[in-house]
């Protein structure tokens, strides 16, 4: 048995590295996706609508455990074996997808119809409306939720071990198993979980202050 | 030829009935005021003229244009049409010059520079010039009005539409934005207003429509109609109105 | 490709243990957290500076950890404490403390919105600042929240499955074993997914439906008439 050491310490923090990582991989494929995914669930054809809610609703009604089990045995079932951190990244990102599709498709329906009305009262096409004047406000309205949600995400990387992917969470375990100081590890964890996620809070929050003050008609 | 004609006009909200056969024909040049009580029918009958809303049955051509919910017949007669909102509607996002050039050079195809000197130019005839590069933010409900107008007219329409534009300003802005639409009016612009500002109506429309329950029930010269209301119902309103 | 789903359905019972634990788990966490987030509300919004840092330091740290980590620290950290507590009681407490964090902001948020001119109205009643807000603040801003209030109780339904970290043989659980035994991993997680399913979206039309029934609300008709009367 050893002791809790300085470089069970340094594991620990690497181990950081690892989740920061992850959550900025799975951010980004889940972005893209849920880019697109936000674009059919607003699309005028009832068939890409029907497909998006169907697959928003679906993973936002299962646990991300779910959806990492589904996604890394599914992949398995079509002859790809993955590196953990792959594999990893690719179920988040399926999980990370449906939300930010949710999340971005809310911004866009924040943007108050009367923008909508000015600009096709000055003989805007649908795009054009979309490019000039809906998306630019949307962006802004999506920011504090969208940093909300990265906040999420760091969060739910803690169970990724399931698929063999040695992040913070499961480095305080193994750790745990060798030194039995339960709390001043995972007190460590969670305190470099906090360091994370708890500017991030806030930052959050302070968009959300600077967006309600510029309103416009 | 009229350059708005209105004929037999039926619309629905739901199962609301809110326009009970209307029609109405505006020369060009003219200026019509439509006045009456709130659930009359008089916003939405402006925003059928161009197609915000759609209606159930009958006809409204103006200036050349049928107007119906297809998409690109909307666009072109949206470029002979200008609508003026009673909340300004601006793109926060944008400066006062960028929203007045945005339509024209993507809409219209208009270049750079030509937008630039047509925006200075209707900045310069609502009387905002040295706001040019302001955001709406930073300006007053009654300069943003004049910049909704400026913006409209920066498409060169044919005909202007003015949906309460002065109701949702303290009184003392509401003259600067009144000021404006009198000079368009003296300069020949065809203009369908509805207003609450009975003063404005009578002195400065040609004709005067009074809506009542969906219906138009009672319309002609503005002087006469204010002076000498026929009916019961306008002599109430313009009596409750009085200033 | 061949699915075998014959040697998963034979653990039926294990199955049906697993659904009814997490059902268990899950409604005690929602009763028990949502009183705790009650009284968290209350102290803040009654509490002097004190009250309001400790709840905002509770919240702050239970919503900036993973939920992972706040079930080890309890169920291996309380120990060293002397409180030993098995895997479901460890689950079931860490479930309670989660939500009610969450729960808190919400109901602050409910709280907080709540008109000045209505606790004025309380307050010259001569009711005194508790009764008021249990009696003037609490059920309209209950109200308010209550769709925000639902999400964040399916969450903490989904939650549960994390449980499964400590052993607890909640469906997740149950899953695991099922698939140690059989060996069929994919059909046993697509059950466990499709368990999950019809749980959050059961949950999620009775809280709709209790939304309506505590809450009776402004139809969407309303909307409709709102604007022909802006005709």
């Amino acid at each position: 048995m050893t002791t809790f050491g300085w470089p069970e310490f340094m594991f620990l923090v690497r181990a950081t590295g690892w989740t920061l990582l992850l959550t900025a991989i799975a951010f980004v494929l889940g972005g893209i996706a849920g880019g697109a995914l936000a674009i059919m669930r607003l699309s005028s054809r009832a068939a890409l609508r029907r497909i998006a809610t169907v697959y928003i609703l679906v993973i936002q009604s299962v646990p991300v455990l779910m959806v990492l089990f589904m996604s890394y045995y599914g992949l398995a079932l079509a002859g790809f074996e993955l590196p953990p951190l792959l594999a990893a990244s690719i179920s988040l990102g399926i999980y990370v997808s449906a939300y930010l599709a949710e999340i971005w498709r809310g911004s866009i329906e924040a943007v108050p119809f009367q923008q909508w009305e000015a600009s096709a009262s000055l003989a805007l096409t649908r795009a054009q409306q979309y490019r000039y004047v809906i998306l630019p406000q949307a962006i802004r309205i999506s920011l504090p939720p969208t940093v909300g949600f990265l906040v999420q995400l760091v969060k739910n990387t803690s169970i990724v071990s399931v698929v063999g992917f040695v992040e913070l969470s499961r480095a305080g375990q193994l750790v745990n198993n060798a030194t039995f100081q339960p709390f001043a590890i995972f007190g460590v964890v969670a305190a470099l979980y906090f360091v994370i996620c708890f500017p991030l809070s806030r930052l959050s929050r302070h968009l959300e202050k600077v967006l309600h003050v510029s309103r416009g008609h | 030829m009229s350059a708005v004609v209105i004929e037999d006009v039926h619309k629905r909200f739901g199962t609301v009935e809110v326009l009970k056969g209307v029609s109405l024909a505006i020369e060009k040049g003219q200026v019509v005021a439509i006045i009456g009580r709130s659930g009359s029918g008089k916003s939405t009958l402006l925003r059928c003229v161009n197609g915000l809303e759609p209606f159930q049955s009958g006809r409204i051509e103006v200036v050349g244009h049928t107007v119906d919910q297809d998409p690109k017949r909307l666009r072109e007669l949206r470029k002979d049409v200008g609508i003026v909102f009673q909340s300004y509607n601006l793109f926060p996002h944008l400066t006062v010059g960028q929203n007045i050039m945005l339509a024209p050079r993507i809409a219209k195809g208009m270049k750079d520079n030509d937008a630039l000197a047509l925006a200075k130019e209707v900045l310069a005839q609502v009387g905002l010039t040295e706001k040019f590069d302001v955001y709406p933010d930073n300006l007053s409900g009654g300069q943003q009005q004049r910049v909704a107008i400026a913006r409209s007219l920066a498409m060169r329409p044919q005909v202007m539409l003015f949906d309460e534009v002065t109701s949702a300003l303290d009184p003392e802005l509401t003259g600067e934005v009144l000021l404006v639409m009198e000079k368009l009016a003296r300069e020949g612009m065809t203009m369908l207003l509805v207003t609450h500002e009975m003063n404005f109506a009578r002195s400065v429309a040609d004709i005067t429509v009074f809506m009542h329950q969906g219906k138009i029930w009672e319309s002609g010269p503005s002087e006469a109609l204010f002076s000498a209301p026929k009916t019961p119902e306008l002599q109430a309103f313009v009596g409750s109105n009085l200033k | 490709m061949q699915f075998q789903f014959d040697p998963v359905f034979a653990e039926m019972d294990l199955i049906v243990d697993g659904i009814v634990l997490t059902v268990l788990l899950s409604a005690g966490a929602i009763v028990f957290g949502s009183i705790l987030a009650t009284v968290l509300a209350a102290l803040r919004s009654l509490g002097g500076r004190g009250a309001r840092l400790f709840v905002d330091c509770y919240v702050e740290l239970l919503r900036n950890t993973p939920f992972l980590v706040q079930l080890f620290m309890i169920f291996f950290g309380l120990p060293m404490l002397g409180l030993r507590l098995s895997g479901t009681q460890a689950a079931l407490l860490a479930m309670v403390l989660n939500l009610s964090a969450y729960s808190t902001e919400i109901i602050r948020a409910g709280v907080e919105a709540t008109h000045k001119s209505q606790i004025e109205a309380g307050m010259s009643l001569a009711l005194t600042r508790l009764q008021v807000f249990r009696y003037v603040v609490l059920q309209p801003a209950f109200a308010k929240v209550w769709p925000a209030l639902s999400s964040q109780f399916v969450l903490m339904l989904l939650a549960s499955s994390i449980c499964s970290f400590i052993s607890v043989q909640e469906l997740s659980g149950a899953a695991a074993i099922i698939e140690q035994r059989t060996f069929r991993s994919f059909e046993t997680y697509i059950i466990a997914t499709l368990i999950y399913l019809v749980l959050a979206l059961a949950l999620k039309v009775f809280l709709l439906w209790l939304g309506r029934r505590l809450f009776p609300q402004v139809s969407g008709l309303e909307r409709v008439d709102a604007r022909a009367e802006a005709a």
